[in-house]
């Protein structure tokens, strides 16, 4: 299935979860944070949560920033 | 000095200096820069993880959590919705409840929407967050983000990134006698005369990020920071002297031939 990963198309197993995504990415769960089609999904819940086609992702974490760091777009 | 510490809704912080973690040249020179500050407050920015690059090192390696309070901040938002949403994000990254709130109005002036705001503050505040709000220099508007329940309020010195300093002196002045919260001035110094300039005006603190980072000695900087704010501190609590137009003779005249 196909799911949009930080903006860009990204193929993943069928019923992969948060979780393994996370782990094929090599991005430590506890210092990121997980949208799914705009909703917060909370740590706890990251192997529980499944990802279907089509979902929305977003993978963030900290970068140096200060009064303002603006968006690179 | 050491006991003149500042509490925040029940945090107790240690360093009247917070400091960004932007616009260093790498992260051994963000850190090395902040320890020099004696800050124990980093702002960082909330941003999509690289996850084509995983060799991309990690901020909070260098900066750790367990060393310094970490704020995160909305910079970048130009709306509520965008605030919200990055504020969220950031809590969920599970470092702190704090956010230090910006709803931006402006591209070329980094001034705070301060309607947005002040609608942000109230949403987050509901929703357990301790907002430090980024505001401008109006005291009005500083009570309204109390009223909303922040715990301190962040008004500019100038526009951020501008080095211009305290702008308006008086305003920053009744904006710290408007509120009974800290007030913790935020954007636009350029040097350590700033700094103590603020503190002696009696600010509860100083944040900055370019003043440091931009310097041609960053770390220099950062020390002078540390040593201005302190300098402010003290002679804010110390008490200056009331300004006269004429000379006052400090030597006396008794026992002149």
């Amino acid at each position: 299935m196909r799911i949009t990963l930080n903006g860009e198309p990204r193929e993943v197993a069928d019923g992969h979860s948060v979780a393994a995504l996370l782990a094929d990415l090599g991005i430590p769960a506890e210092r990121v944070a997980v949208e799914l089609n705009l909703k917060v999904v909370d740590r706890q819940t990251f192997p529980g949560t499944p990802l279907s086609d089509g979902d929305r992702v977003e993978v963030i974490g900290f970068i140096g920033g200060g009064e303002d760091t603006r968006h690179e777009r | 000095m050491n006991d003149d510490r500042l509490t925040i809704a029940g945090i107790e912080f240690h360093s009247r200096l917070w400091v960004g973690t932007g616009k260093y040249k790498d992260f051994v020179e963000t850190q090395k820069a902040i320890e020099a500050s004696g800050a124990d407050v980093v702002t960082v920015a909330v941003r999509r993880v690289n996850i084509t690059d995983r060799k991309t090192e990690n901020l909070l390696d260098y900066i750790s959590p367990k060393k310094y309070k970490i704020l995160p901040n909305t910079a970048g938002c130009y709306t509520v919705e965008d605030a919200l949403r990055y504020a969220r994000l950031a809590r969920a990254a599970g470092v702190s409840d704090m956010v230090k709130l910006e709803v931006i109005g402006d591209e070329r002036t980094l001034f705070p929407d301060t309607a947005g705001l002040i609608e942000a503050a109230k949403i987050l505040v509901k929703e357990g967050f301790i907002v430090f709000p980024y505001t401008n220099d109006d005291p009005i508007v500083a009570k309204r983000l109390v009223d909303a329940g922040c715990p301190a309020v962040m008004p500019l010195a100038a526009p951020i990134g501008s080095g211009l300093g305290i702008r308006n002196p008086y305003n920053l002045k009744i904006l710290m006698e408007s509120v009974n919260v800290p007030v913790i001035v935020d954007a636009g110094v350029g040097t350590a005369s700033d700094a103590a300039l603020a503190m002696e005006y009696g600010a509860d603190a100083v944040l900055m990020n370019t003043a440091i980072a931009g310097a041609k000695e960053p770390i220099l900087m950062a020390e002078a920071m540390k040593y201005a704010v302190w300098a402010g501190r003290m002679a804010f609590k110390a008490g200056r002297i009331p300004r006269k137009l004429y000379a006052t003779a400090s030597s006396p005249i008794e026992g002149m031939l």
